[in-house]
């Protein structure tokens, strides 16, 4: 095997002009004040968004914090079937199952909990669901938070979320 | 009202009235750079802070920024040689202070019939005075980065000896040509012979009679206060903060302010040394007179508040352009920064004194 | 008035000095030299030599010190490590003995009168710039020389190959 030499791209010399630094800082201040102008005229023209007051468009198929649906009673439309804790791959559902009152309905959640911290947002639990019953449309990332048991949501909490 | 008691009060307004001139300068020259930065950046920058609802677009965070420096812990590493470490923050901050001593912010005045300099001292060595205490800084920053007892402040220190003793030669060089022309370094005097006309048409400002010299000492400026280009000594991206690494609290906020006082101080001297200082294009004691031959007289008052007015306006531009140049031109590489220094500057502010004196000879002639 | 602030910056001066020879570490006795140094330049101000005074501060404070702490500082010998060397009372004896004869001197050139040195209008700028140009011209111009010879010699010294 021969071993060849590569020549790498040196940098341009520079021309005269350009050596001398000063036109061409002059034209980089120029670009700079247009933009701090144009930016101060106009302040649409600044792309930062502003979080806690403006939130960002989520795209449709954004997959956000979980919520479960309800029936038209208001009782939860998932019938524990386990089918979502079962594809889950990062083991995050816990779900304790319950005899029904309603006697169409074999079982309900007695628990529905998501740990939040161990949530990998990938969506097979929403692909799992047969019923529907949950969904990752409520356009929300995880929240901070100072204790790893608040980001634990209860059936109570993936209820009241609206998407 | 006359006598010492008259003299004592002059003197401390003076002091007074320029001391939170330019203390002031040095929180609105916060707000205007990280406003400036984000505006440039196509950012909104700091809008936040706000007193009962109202943020001043931003203004109130250099104000945040200094409460929480006051409270936070002041805190000394193990390795610092501590007496040096408390002082080091001092030294930054005290030379600046000086030499705001002899700019003249207006022409004299009277006052109940007695005639008052705008200027702290009138010294006869004039701007010997401000290369004297501004070599001062430099200790500061190496003393900082020495008894901090680490190495990257070690680092910035010793570059910060290095690039300010090569600058601090061309920049001393690079107003002897101003010096020739004007015939004095006494800087009352030097505002007073830029009131004049150049060919009685321009005005005989620095910067019209010693254009390289300028642009030599800016350059030479921005070295000293160790500001991008220059900021070496700080270098965040290899040095982590440089000199300040190992500072906080309010000792970092002193380095902080000295820093920026520097700036404002060296954007007055620029205004004063090359841009008229308090002279305002075609305007005298009694009015404008303008070279056709077109005047319009103005009462007294509205003259020296215009005088006035006139370098507050030109060391705002100045200030505003150390952030306007921060924000344009990246750091040099370290030997980038010496040969500027060494084999660009130093040669360049020789030949214009050169130039100068064969220039002012010929015209003798 | 004066006479008070003359012994004040004088005993900075010496107290200073002393200071600079008795510290262990050669970056404190750099920075008390620049202290004796400031206290000087003040000296030189009550005598109304306001150049010399500036001078001083630009040259020697703000130049020549900040090459001393440089060069400490880029060797930076660690706190352990640096050479320890005592006061002996034979030393004493002949920082005794210096300040006798410093004395000694000035006395016998009291006797004697300065060499006139004066310079007419003091100390400020035009009058030293005048004196300089005119009257020791020769002496300035062969000053300058004798720097040059020095700078070449350090290029010299310092590159092999130019």
């Amino acid at each position: 095997m021969t071993v060849g030499i590569k020549k790498a791209a040196r940098p341009r010399k520079m021309s005269f002009p350009e050596g001398v630094y000063l036109v061409e800082i002059a034209k980089a201040l120029w670009l700079t004040m247009s933009h701090l102008l144009r930016n101060i005229v106009r302040q649409e023209g600044i792309r930062t968004i502003e979080y806690p007051e403006v939130r960002r468009e989520m795209p449709p198929r954004f997959r956000g914090l979980h919520r479960l649906m309800k029936r038209e009673d208001g009782t939860p439309r998932c019938t524990a079937c386990f089918c979502c804790p079962t594809a889950c791959p990062a083991k995050c559902i816990t779900i304790v199952a319950g005899e029904s009152p309603d006697p169409r309905v074999e079982k309900f959640p007695v628990r529905f909990d998501i740990d939040m911290l161990r949530c990998v947002f990938c969506g097979l639990c929403v692909e799992a669901c047969p019923l529907d019953a949950i969904r990752m449309d409520t356009g929300w990332f995880t929240p901070p938070d100072d204790s790893r048991e608040k980001l634990v949501f209860t059936i109570e909490m993936l209820l009241e979320k609206r998407g | 009202m006359t006598g010492p008691l008259f003299d004592l009060a002059v003197v401390l307004i003076r002091i007074g009235v320029v001391f939170s001139f330019c203390m002031g300068l040095v929180m609105v020259f916060v707000w205007a750079e990280r406003k400036g930065a984000a505006y440039i950046q196509d950012r909104r920058g700091p809008n936040r802070a706000s007193i009962l609802g109202w943020t001043a677009w931003g203004m109130f965070h250099p104000l945040a920024d200094a409460i929480k420096f006051l409270f936070k812990e002041d805190f000394v590493p193990d390795n610092a040689h501590r007496a040096y470490y408390v002082i080091a923050p001092m030294f930054v901050i005290a030379p600046v202070i000086l030499s705001v001593a002899v700019i003249p912010f207006g022409p004299d005045v009277s006052i109940f019939g007695r005639r008052v300099m705008l200027q702290i001292a009138d010294l006869n060595m004039g701007f010997l005075y401000v290369l004297a205490v501004s070599g001062m800084t430099v200790y500061g920053i190496v003393l900082g980065g020495w008894a901090s007892g680490s190495k990257y402040p070690l680092l910035g220190g010793l570059r910060s000896a290095a690039q300010m003793l090569s600058y601090e030669v061309s920049m001393g060089l690079s107003l002897v040509g101003i010096f020739m022309v004007f015939e004095s370094v006494r800087l009352s005097h030097i505002v007073l012979e830029q009131g004049e006309l150049l060919f009685g048409v321009i005005p005989k400002w620095g910067v019209f009679v010693q254009p390289i010299g300028f642009i030599l000492f800016l350059t030479a400026q921005y070295a000293e206060a160790n500001r991008t280009p220059f900021d070496l000594p700080e270098g965040d991206s290899e040095l982590v903060g440089g000199y300040h690494t190992e500072y906080g609290s309010f000792k970092f906020s002193m380095f902080m302010m000295g820093e920026y006082l520097h700036m404002v101080v060296s954007s007055v001297i620029v205004a004063t040394l090359f841009f008229g200082g308090w002279q305002f294009p075609y305007l005298h004691d009694t009015g404008f007179l303008f070279p056709g031959g077109f005047s319009v007289s103005l009462p007294e008052i509205v003259v020296l508040l215009m005088r006035c007015g006139s370098i507050f306006v030109k060391s705002l531009f100045f200030t505003w352009m150390y952030v306007w140049v921060r924000w344009t031109i990246p750091r040099f590489r370290y030997d980038q920064v010496m040969r500027l220094g060494w084999k660009v500057l130093l040669p360049l502010s020789l030949a214009n004194v050169f130039v100068t004196g064969l220039v002012l000879l010929l015209l003798e002639r | 008035m004066e006479a008070f602030l003359f012994i004040l910056f004088g005993a900075i001066a010496v107290g200073a000095s002393i200071m600079v020879v008795t510290r262990k570490h050669p970056l404190a006795s750099a920075l008390h030299l620049i202290l004796a140094m400031a206290a000087v330049a003040a000296l030189f101000v009550l005598r109304d030599a306001h150049f010399l005074a500036a001078v001083q501060m630009i040259v020697y404070a703000g130049a020549v010190v900040v090459l001393f702490v440089f060069v400490i500082m880029l060797i930076n010998v660690p706190e352990d490590r640096l050479p320890v060397e005592r006061i002996t009372l034979f030393r004493f004896a002949a920082v005794i003995a210096a300040g006798f004869l410093v004395v000694e001197g000035a006395l016998v050139a009291g006797r004697f009168g300065m060499p006139g040195g004066h310079v007419a209008g003091g100390g400020t700028l035009e009058a030293v710039g005048r004196a300089l140009f005119t009257d020791y011209l020769l002496a300035f111009e062969i000053t300058s020389v004798l720097l040059l010879a020095a700078v070449i010699g350090a290029i010299t010294l310092a590159k092999k190959k130019i």
